[in-house]
């Protein structure tokens, strides 16, 4: 069993959420990532994404594109994102570890020797964000053959057949962009995202994942309560982008953020009339 | 001519996914498959609707000012002093270039769509002009992103931008050129899909925009082919035209491609060379990749990462190219090459002394292959350039390179 299905299986025998932080690989700087890993682990991750820089970054907000700039000034590539999850793997062997970004750094590596690669580091799927199944044939034939997860995006303008066509395709888990933009906006409307999630269950039995617009205890709260996984990218990427100059205290400051996370997730859904007069009236 | 306006010449490229070889297709976030399956079923509907090609053809008449002339340059042809050299003269177009043969298309599209806000990229602010002129147009309201680097070197057009109503945004992300701005529409498209219309400037970006930006910029290549068998009464020997993302060099291509017998070469921004690490060539010294929704050629290093590009001309300071010019490069039916930026500025200087035409920086590069290739041809031969932009824009530029402040 892929570690992906086993990670979702588990949860759901505790009848428990993921909660999946992203963090861009070599942000700030190369040596801060795989302690990163371990501390978000240890704060309550289920599942990590690490994100691969890449120059033009066209579906994020600016806080990863800045993230991308900080890395890049490093000159971090995919295949030193490859010696991270290699290193995170000589000291944890379950959680699993999913690599988002876009085409063009595995479209140079090639899809087989990337592959192979990335199965050997340790990883267990792979997102590629400017990649529509469409496109993808090679792509994903290349991953199955060594068991990594092809992880596909749906969308609020994916209409029915296509959330059909891109299920039959994914593996791992779906992940549903919970709104029209890019990542970091703060649109979040839990209801569409419970009535769309609720559409995509229909087609598929893989876990679906909700990210975009997720920023705090609340919302990872109230997304967890629709969804199987809670996908957090900028707000734990603005939890490293404030401790750049003291890059000793970005672990607790992301191992905060997601502690406040998985006990509002842990907690259940929340309570009508309680939860309102607490954080007001939310959407 | 008019009344084929927008009917393809070459049916078999791109397939139904948008693929021209290999390359092309449509590799975008999830959220914009939909828009784009909307927009490929408006446009096949369109491009054959009467009533559509009529409106456009007025438009294209009435407004733009089409047919453009092609002009023979006799005094230039003599001095080089060997093949006749013809100029295709879309500098004469309303707004000075050949953009607005493609944002008249792309508006009329969006009205019929019923959006109501336009977005565009721009490099050298060719675009944006002819973009916020439809916009105005129309009535549409539109935000236009440019680099912060070319908001500085075309302060001109930035100007023209806002006076014709247009939001003009300075994109401070990532080397602040034309790639960054394409990345800041996106996001905006991304963002804002319900209700605007993103019009590209070139050949480039996902299905179908390589498919209808060429098809808009056809009308170019099918006029010349007319007006040269009017002067010459056969078909030209070569075509010559720059290629930034390729709009300009498609639209006169096109129509050729099945003409086996006439020679086309494409002219990339050499920069200081194609062999020193500061130029704008794909073609000439890039490898394929993907990015902004399509597989081209791309100026990228070993790990996949864009490299910042330079030429003289920000119109063509751009890594990537429209896929049909990869797959045209690939099978042989095109060639590539490149000027630098001093080549380019002296066949600037030439035409205008010479012809007393002012072409913009980025036509400059086709002019500079033109002067290298005829003088190899026999005087029975010809050689048409497109001379798709007039260099108004560029004087700031010019005369900077020389220490001259105007």
């Amino acid at each position: 069993m892929s570690r992906i299905k086993g990670c979702f299986e588990a949860l759901r025998a505790e009848n428990k959420k993921a909660l999946i932080p992203f963090v861009t690989a070599g942000d700030p700087s190369p040596e801060v990532t795989v302690p990163l890993m371990h501390a978000m682990v240890e704060a309550g991750a289920d599942l990590l994404e690490l994100g691969v820089p890449f120059s033009d970054p066209m579906a994020e907000g600016p806080t990863i594109q800045k993230a991308c700039e900080r890395a890049l000034a490093h000159g971090t590539s995919l295949r030193d994102v490859l010696a991270m999850v290699s290193e995170f793997r000589q000291t944890n062997t379950t959680t699993p570890v999913v690599l988002m970004g876009y085409m063009n750094p595995v479209e140079i590596m090639g899809y087989q020797p990337f592959a192979t690669a990335a199965a050997a580091a340790g990883v267990d799927g792979l997102l590629t964000v400017d990649m529509p199944p469409e496109e993808a044939g090679d792509l994903i034939a290349a991953l199955k053959a060594v068991e990594i997860d092809p992880i596909f995006l749906l969308a609020p303008t994916t209409v029915s057949e296509r959330i059909a066509k891109i299920c039959a395709e994914a593996g791992g888990f779906v992940y549903y962009v919970s709104l029209k933009g890019v990542t970091g906006a703060a649109n979040l409307d839990v209801a569409a995202v419970e009535a769309k999630v609720a559409q995509i269950r229909r087609h598929t039995e893989v876990p679906i994942g909700v990210g975009f617009g997720i920023r705090d205890a609340e919302t990872a709260q109230r997304v967890a309560a629709v969804a199987d996984a809670v996908v957090v990218g900028s707000a734990v990427v603005n939890r490293v982008a404030e401790n750049v100059e003291s890059p000793e205290k970005i672990n607790e400051a992301v191992a905060a953020l997601l502690r406040e996370m998985r006990a509002a997730m842990d907690a259940g859904p929340p309570q009508m009339g309680w939860f309102a007069r607490l954080f007001g009236a939310g959407n | 001519m008019s009344s084929e306006a927008v009917e393809p010449e070459v049916a078999a490229q791109p397939d139904a996914s948008g693929h021209f070889g290999v390359y092309g297709g449509r590799f975008v976030a999830e959220t914009l498959m939909e828009p784009l399956d909307e927009l490929t079923a408006a446009y096949e509907r369109l491009r054959n609707d009467a009533e559509f090609r009529a409106e456009l053809d007025k438009d294209l008449a009435d407004y733009v000012g089409r047919p453009s002339p092609l002009y023979y340059a006799e005094r230039w042809s003599r001095q080089l002093g060997g093949a006749k050299i013809y100029l295709k003269r879309e500098d004469l177009n309303h707004t000075g270039a050949h953009k607005v043969n493609n944002t008249i298309g792309q508006a009329l599209l969006a009205k019929h769509l019923g959006k109501r806000r336009i977005i565009a990229e721009t490099g050298a602010g060719q675009h944006g002009v002819a973009s916020a002129t439809v916009a105005a147009r129309l009535g549409l309201e539109c935000v236009v992103y440019m680099g912060a680097e070319d908001v500085k070197r075309q302060a001109l057009n930035v100007y023209r931008m806002k006076l014709l109503g247009a939001e003009v945004v300075a994109v401070e992300s990532g080397s602040k050129t034309l790639k960054d701005a394409l990345n800041e529409a996106m996001r905006d498209w991304v963002t804002n899909v319900d209700n605007t219309f993103y019009i590209i400037g070139t050949v480039a970006g996902p299905h179908p925009y390589p498919m209808l930006v060429r098809d808009f910029q056809a009308i170019i290549g099918r006029e010349a082919k007319e007006q040269m068998m009017q002067a010459e009464g056969r078909l030209p020997d070569a075509l010559v035209a720059c290629v930034g993302g390729g709009s300009n060099a498609i639209g006169l291509f096109h129509p050729f491609i099945e003409d086996k017998a006439v020679a086309m070469y494409g002219v990339e921004g050499g920069g200081d060379g194609v062999d020193t690490p500061r130029h704008a060539a794909p073609l000439c010294a890039g490898r394929p990749g993907v990015l902004h929704g399509n597989r081209t050629y791309l100026v990228e290093d070993d790990n996949g990462q864009i490299i910042e590009t330079h030429s003289v001309s920000a119109g063509l300071d751009y890594p990537g190219v429209g896929p049909e010019h990869a797959w045209l490069k690939d099978i042989g039916r095109a060639s590539y090459v490149a000027a630098t930026d001093d080549e380019a500025l002296a066949a600037f200087h030439d035409l205008t002394r010479i012809e007393g035409i002012m072409p913009a920086l980025e036509s400059s590069h086709a002019l500079a292959y033109a002067r290298k290739l005829a003088p190899t041809m026999g005087r029975d031969k010809l050689i048409i350039v497109n001379l798709s932009g007039r260099g108004d824009k560029d004087i700031h530029t010019v005369a900077g390179l020389e220490g001259i402040s105007v």
